[in-house]
Parts: structure tokens; C-alpha cells; sequence
């Protein structure tokens, strides 16, 4: 890439609007200098000028991601991490605010960007950041009352073995043992000094309806219509453990509060204790319809690190053709997936999601030949993909009652794509778009503006259906993206209806990749799918980086922060079902409560992904 | 008109249900028995009911399938290493584990106590391995590989989710047959079919005879 510099030396709208910056701000702004590190670092006290800056006056309206980092031991400080985008396209502008970890302290941003409020919560939550002026500064996936901020790097998990894996006691003198057994109560675990069990009153669920407190005491005013009803987390309609309180006057919501967590187990953690490639597994578990598309993000992620070092080779053309065509077809079985049980929701109880699955397995009977599990198929590899794809599906008996199949792969994802997914896609549209029942309960329902879905940063199908059309594919392109045919579907109503026919859209642009992928995919056979040198400790340079994805579900970014040593020291997960919620009770506010489970489905979470 | 929208859904329905009994007209009523139904109701073609009646019919898994790992030994009928470990205890596959649910004891030479490329003991906790496959995958050896077997319900996890090396090892001929065109490739990049340091072994020794032979002529 170096050979082919331009001979005329533009600036990069991100460079130019750091530049703008640092003449702005003189004293308060300055150049990450570290090295593999990018972007500016605010002075904690200026913060929120300059983020007012960036946003209003530089054009970065979209705030994708705001994570924090501990350099525990490197400066001894907590830093904020945040990376804006404009709406219209182009790369992110960076910028960090830095703070004491003993007193770490920084203004809110969510006046500048609303969308910031849950990921503030979070780093409040799991780091111990402050945020002066946050209008609900409360743990978000732990509960209040938990003692300590769990990603701070000198916390202890009460199954702590050891800081880094691979573990000591493995090998070469593994005697094996149950970690329940080497963790008797009470060691290993950390409670605050004069912490008695017995005294203890949980405020987790005070903090939870405080918030959302009816402003009438039930017991002297009980000529109220108003009342707080808890739906949740046991819920068939909440897609999983997910709570919401909801305050609601007779049957209409006036507020409502998000409560999750309760499948959290910080991933985040987990990640930083892996090596780099220990993770990849790992990450087929957040979102775990769409595996595939999560090991691509993090693959992307990884090698942007890699690429800074000098033995890196990108990967091949026909991994990048395989890499897309696993993209798509996850895309087409998390929206089939998703519009079967917006049905579910709507109480078409069970019929539609059947028949959207027959789809979603035939694709996974693909994805099983392919990368060995139908679900969790650790599949992507820093520098292409594990395997090729093979040359015939096929099973082999082994068990009792064992019925074997053989079919030819081409053929298969020939056939899969020209014929039996285009015919279903229809099918569904027929069975359900028209219909009154469908019509009646999501137009008009569950509204989010144009503007509000870029503040609260809303991603993927929400954002679209909101008439924004963003899609990180075309706004960032990654991947064989650029070289294919396809339109960024969007819609302008921002109702739970658009939102179904926005998936129903995008749908019909992944057979349109799908149809191109596949001449490309026979062009390139015989070529080499894995770049690397196939070994378990890739060696990944110190730095920086955000590897986004257009999952289908939204946005999904990983910030991974790298000291050239075998696992990472920060791994984040910009998680677009968590952040999506943010605009729920915005969504939600004076719609009945029948509604709120359309609404939520039709911003499709999964819990795996939201709590991490 | 109000109502079509619902009309035209229902026929959808009507559709599916219609072409469940079609389907079975197809087969002569036999839809669970005639040999070629099932490969067909379980394909692009399918137009009836898509279920599989488990545990009275299961889907064959691919070869790549991965369901816990498990050792290969030599086969219990070899003439030279009879049930012998491929295993070398490197202990790589622990290092990779991503949930560390590999635990190796390296075996020693009893008299002088240094490191033997055999492993005294193994374990793999079953309840934590998470099926990723890492360890078939970077094992120098072909020794561990991913299992086809999922049906491994039991009454107590306490004391059965915990393998030890004699539950573990399976014959080379097992693998064989779970992943015929896989064993198959591994073996041409080995050599042959046996363990690569034996083939190793035996290529030096051919060479030493070479030689030998060589030096006699001249």
C-alpha cells in the first residue's frame, strides 16, 4: 500500500478535524502519542466542551462506542475511550479522557450524546468511572449492592486461578480438580471489612424501583390507577432473562427501566484472560444465533493489530469470499429468526417462527459441514478461516438410528440460494405482511425519529427503519464489501411495523450478495483459506484497535488494546443489542403494555449479547 | 378488503399442512421407513413436516462434527504398539484450551526422572470443555481429536463428567470411520498410517541401512 502513496498529500477528514481540535483547544487537547494508539486525549475538565465540539460543530453525531481502559501499572489511571462517526459515513474520530484510578471521576456526556447513558452505567458499573451529572449513575449488570468493579485489573473473580491462561497447573503436573473443590466458602472471595451475611439487606431492588417510584404511597392513596408491574425476567415474550419495571398508568406506560445483567458474566473479563485466540470460541457466545459474525468482527479487530506488526499477511481472497458468504447467510438466519418470534410475540404463537426455521436449518446444516457445530462454529481465524469449505455434506453413521445424508456443497448452496431462500423469503412476505392481525398491532407503534435513533445510537435494523440509512458495510467498508452489488435497505416510519420490513429488506440484499458470492466462490477454488502460520500464540503487535461489523443485529465493535504479549489487556465489546435498549423507554412511553413486548422484539435482542 | 391480508396468510398454512399429507401420499404412507425418504425430508426438497423424530431417527453428523475430544491409541491389534498413547504429552492442547479443561501429568522415565513423550495421566473435565475444537486442531501429533458421539447423559456429573485417559482413548480404526476422508488426508501428511515419530524412526533407520549399504559397496 505504501508503494501507491499519492503524490499530493491530502488530509483525512479525521485527521483535519483533529487538527481543528488541538488549535481549538490548545491546552486541554493533545495527540495519543503512545504507540499503535490513535486520536486525541481530552482534559478530563474540558471533557465535555470539547465532546459538545466534536458533536455540534465537527459533525460526529453518532457515538458508536464508550469504553473504559485501566492502565493499572502504566500510569495508573482509567481511561475513557470513546469513537464518534458521522452519520453520513466515513472512519471514527477517537477521544479519551483520562482519570485517577483512586478517585476516578469524569463529567457525562449524555447531553451531548444520550445514546452514552447505558455504556456510562456500564463503565460506572464494571470499572468504578464516576460520571458527574448522569441522571441514573447505577450498576447496569451487576446489582447495586455488589462490592467492588469487576474489570478493574485487581479485582478477583471468586474462582480466581491465575491472571493469564493458559493456567500452570495444567501442565506438566496436571492433577486434576474441580475448581468448586479448591474453593471452599468464604476463600477467594472478597468481602468488605464488618460485612456480615446475616445483617445483610440487599438495595438492589429498592435502587431498581426507586427510580421509577409512583409519587403516591399505596397505603394512604389507594384511589390510583397507577402502578409498577414488573414484566420479567422469567418472560416468554422477553426473548430470555431480561426485566422491565414498568410505571404505568392504567394500561399505558409512562416510564419504564431496563433491568439485565442477570446473564451476565463478564465476557469482558474472560477476554482479557484468554490468549487472543482462546477467545475466539468465546465470542461465538455473545450473540450466539449469529457466530459466525461475531468470529468475523473479532477476527477484523485482531488484525488490524496485526497489521501494524510486520509479519502480517492479509487474508486471501477466497477467505474474504467465504468470510462474507458465513456473513450473510447468519444474516439470513438471525432475521428469520427474528421475524418468527416478533410473531411469537405478537401470540402467532409458534406457527410462523416454524416455518421461518426449516430455513434456518437448512443453512445450519451448511455452517455443521463446514466449521463442525451448527451454533458455535469457531470458524474465523486472524488471517482467513479454519477450513475450506468441504466438498460434500455428508454424514457418517455412528449412532444407533443414525440416518446419513450426502449431498454435493455447491450444489447445495446453489440450490439454497437461487431457489429455496428467495421462495421462503417471499413466502414469509405473504404470510405476513399484509396481514391485518400484523398490520393493526405495529403500525405506529413503538415510534423512534430519525434524530432520536442516531442520539440514543441506535444500529442495524432500528437505526434504518428510522430512515437512517447507515450500515457499516457501506459506511466503513470491510471484508470483499466494497467489490458487491447491494443496496442499504431503509425505511421511514420507525415503527415496530418498518422494523419487520426492514429485516424482510435486508433479507432479500443478502440473497442479492449471496447470488454474487457464489461465481466467486467457484472462481476461487483451490486457493489457500489461511494466511497465518497456524500457530496457537500469533504474535500480536502492542496498540489500539475497533473492528467493527454490521452483525445483524446491529453494529458490533470490538476495542481490543494489545501489549505485544499473548493476551490482551483490554478486550470490549460494543454489544448492539445492549445498546439498543437505551432507546426502549423512548420507544415504549404511552403505548399500552401489550405493546411493549412488540416493541421489544421487534428490536430483537439476545441476552447472551446484551449482559456479556 | 379487510380480513385478506389474514386470508392470504391462512393460505400459507393451508399450503404447509396440505403438502405434510402429500408427502406422505409420496412415500406410500411410509415416510419413516422407505430407505430413500429420509435423506430427501431432511433436504432443499423437503415440502412436508421438517422434524426429525428423534431418538427413533437422528441425523447422521458431518465428519467435521466436534463433540468432545478423545485420544487416539494405537490399534488394540497393532503387531508392534498394541493400545500404545500417540499422545506425547508436549501439552500444547492444555495450553490452548480455551476453558482449561485439559489437565496432563507428562510421563517420566521411572529411573533417571526425565520428561518421556507419553502421558502418565489425563483428564479432560467435560462439564467445562466448550467443543471448540482447538485442541485437534494444534495438536502436532494427530493425537486428539473431536469426538461424534453427543449422547453423554448421565445420573451424576460428580463422578462421570471427569475423563481420565483409559475413558478417553479410542483406537485409530475409531477414527477412521467417524472421519474417513480427514484420517485419510492426515495420514498422507504424516507418511502412513502410523504415528508420525514412528515413521520418523523408521525413516532414519532405512536411511541408516542405506547408508550402511552404501559404505559396503564402496
Amino acid at each position: 500500500m505504501s508503494e501507491q502513496a499519492p503524490v499530493a498529500e491530502t488530509i483525512s477528514p479525521t485527521e483535519e478535524a483533529l487538527e481543528l481540535l488541538q488549535k481549538r483547544f490548545k491546552k486541554t487537547v493533545r495527540r495519543d502519542d503512545r504507540e499503535g494508539y490513535g486520536g486525541i486525549v481530552v482534559d478530563a475538565s474540558r471533557l465535555e466542551k470539547v465532546a459538545a465540539a466534536i458533536h455540534d460543530d465537527l459533525g460526529y453525531d453518532y457515538l458508536s462506542s464508550a469504553t473504559a481502559v485501566d492502565y493499572l501499572g502504566q500510569g495508573d489511571h482509567v481511561e475513557m475511550v470513546y469513537h464518534a462517526y458521522r452519520i453520513a459515513g466515513g472512519p471514527a474520530l477517537v477521544f479519551k479522557a483520562q482519570t485517577p484510578r483512586d478517585e476516578a471521576v469524569l463529567p457525562t456526556l449524555t447531553g451531548v450524546w444520550p445514546g452514552v447513558d447505558f455504556q456510562e452505567r456500564e463503565a460506572w458499573d464494571l470499572m468504578g468511572i464516576r460520571f458527574d451529572g448522569h441522571p441514573n449513575l447505577k450498576r447496569i449488570l451487576m446489582w447495586e449492592g455488589f462490592h467492588g468493579h469487576p474489570l478493574r485489573k485487581d479485582w478477583h473473580e471468586p474462582f480466581f486461578e491465575e491472571e493469564l491462561k493458559p493456567f500452570g497447573s495444567r501442565w506438566p503436573d496436571g492433577h486434576v480438580q474441580r475448581s468448586e473443590e479448591h474453593n471452599p466458602y468464604g476463600k477467594n472471595v472478597q468481602y468488605p471489612a464488618e460485612w456480615s451475611p446475616e445483617a445483610y439487606e440487599s438495595p438492589a431492588e429498592p435502587a431498581i424501583y426507586d427510580n421509577i417510584n409512583l409519587g403516591v404511597d399505596v397505603r394512604t392513596d389507594l384511589a390510583t390507577d397507577r402502578v409498577i408491574v414488573s414484566l420479567g425476567p422469567q418472560h416468554p415474550s422477553t426473548h430470555g432473562v431480561f426485566r422491565m419495571v414498568v410505571r404505568l398508568d392504567g394500561e399505558t406506560i409512562e416510564g419504564l427501566e431496563p433491568v439485565m445483567g442477570y446473564l451476565h458474566r463478564n465476557h469482558e473479563k474472560i477476554g482479557e484472560r484468554n490468549t487472543f485466540i482462546q477467545n475466539m470460541p468465546y465470542t461465538d457466545r455473545l450473540d450466539y444465533i449469529c457466530s459466525l459474525s461475531n468470529n468475523l468482527g473479532y477476527a477484523i479487530s485482531i488484525e488490524q493489530l496485526m497489521a501494524l506488526g510486520a509479519r502480517y499477511e492479509p487474508p486471501t481472497y477466497r477467505a474474504e469470499v467465504i468470510r462474507v458468504l458465513m456473513a450473510e447467510l447468519t444474516r439470513i438466519v438471525n432475521h428469520v429468526w427474528a421475524i418468527g418470534f416478533l410473531l411469537n410475540d405478537l401470540g402467532a404463537f409458534f406457527t410462523p417462527m416454524m416455518y421461518a426455521v426449516i430455513e434456518r436449518e437448512l443453512i445450519l446444516d451448511f455452517f455443521e459441514a463446514t466449521t463442525g457445530s451448527r451454533m458455535m462454529c469457531n470458524y474465523m481465524r486472524f488471517g482467513g478461516v479454519a477450513a475450506d469449505i468441504p466438498a460434500r455434506i455428508r454424514g457418517v453413521a455412528n449412532l444407533i438410528n443414525d440416518r446419513v445424508r450426502d449431498m454435493n456443497t455447491m450444489d447445495y448452496l446453489h440450490s439454497l440460494i437461487h431457489e429455496r431462500l428467495p421462495r421462503a423469503i417471499d413466502q414469509l412476505d405473504e404470510y405476513l405482511t399484509t396481514s391485518e392481525i400484523m398490520t393493526n398491532r405495529c403500525m405506529g407503534v413503538g415510534v423512534l425519529t430519525r434524530d432520536d435513533a442516531i442520539a440514543y445510537s441506535a444500529a442495524g435494523p432500528v437505526l434504518r427503519a428510522s430512515g437512517v440509512p447507515y450500515d457499516v458495510r457501506r459506511a466503513e467498508p470491510y471484508s470483499i464489501y466494497p467489490d458487491l452489488d447491494f443496496d442499504v435497505a431503509v425505511r421511514y416510519h420507525g415503527d415496530v411495523y418498518d422494523r419487520y420490513l426492514v429485516r424482510l429488506d435486508e433479507l432479500r440484499q443478502s440473497i442479492r450478495i449471496l447470488k454474487q458470492v457464489l461465481p466467486l466462490l467457484n472462481d476461487t477454488d483451490g486457493q489457500p483459506v489461511f494466511t497465518g502460520r497456524g500457530v496457537y500464540s500469533p504474535r500480536v503487535p502492542a496498540g489500539e484497535s475497533y473492528g467493527r461489523v454490521e452483525n445483524p443485529k446491529g453494529e458490533l465493535g470490538f476495542y481490543v488494546v494489545s501489549e505485544g504479549k499473548q493476551n490482551p489487556r483490554r478486550y470490549h465489546v460494543r454489544a448492539p443489542s445492549f445498546i439498543n435498549l437505551t432507546a426502549l423507554e423512548q420507544m415504549c412511553k404511552g403505548h399500552k403494555v401489550a405493546d411493549v413486548v412488540a416493541i421489544l422484539g421487534s428490536i430483537d435482542i439476545v441476552l447472551g449479547e446484551t449482559d456479556r | 378488503m379487510y380480513g385478506l391480508g389474514i386470508w392470504r396468510g391462512l393460505q400459507v398454512t393451508l399450503t404447509h399442512f396440505v403438502n405434510t399429507y402429500l408427502d406422505d401420499i409420496k412415500w406410500g404412507f411410509r415416510r419413516h421407513i422407505h430407505p430413500d425418504a429420509f435423506a430427501e425430508r431432511q433436504s432443499l426438497a423437503a415440502r412436508g413436516v421438517f422434524t426429525v423424530e428423534y431418538p427413533d431417527e437422528k441425523l447422521a453428523v458431518p465428519e467435521r462434527f466436534r463433540f468432545i475430544p478423545f485420544l487416539v491409541v494405537e490399534n488394540y491389534d497393532h503387531p508392534d504398539r498394541p493400545g500404545y498413547d500417540w499422545c506425547t504429552s508436549c501439552g500444547i492442547c492444555a495450553k490452548v484450551c480455551p476453558p482449561q479443561c485439559i489437565w496432563i501429568v507428562r510421563g517420566k522415565h521411572p529411573d533417571t526422572g526425565r520428561p518421556k513423550p507419553e502421558p502418565e495421566a489425563f483428564f479432560i473435565d467435560i462439564d467445562i470443555c466448550m467443543n471448540c475444537g482447538y485442541c485437534a486442531e494444534f495438536c502436532p501429533f494427530d493425537a486428539i481429536k473431536m469426538d461424534h458421539d453427543y449422547e453423554l447423559a448421565s445420573y451424576d456429573r460428580t463422578s462421570a463428567h471427569i475423563y481420565d485417559k483409559q475413558k478417553l482413548s479410542k483406537e485409530l480404526r475409531y477414527w477412521q470411520s467417524i472421519a474417513p476422508t480427514y484420517a485419510e488426508q492426515e495420514a498422507d501428511a504424516r507418511g502412513g498410517w502410523e504415528h508420525k515419530d514412528v515413521l520418523k524412526q523408521r525413516d532414519k533407520a532405512a536411511k541408516a541401512a542405506q547408508a550402511e549399504v552404501t559404505d559396503k559397496t564402496d
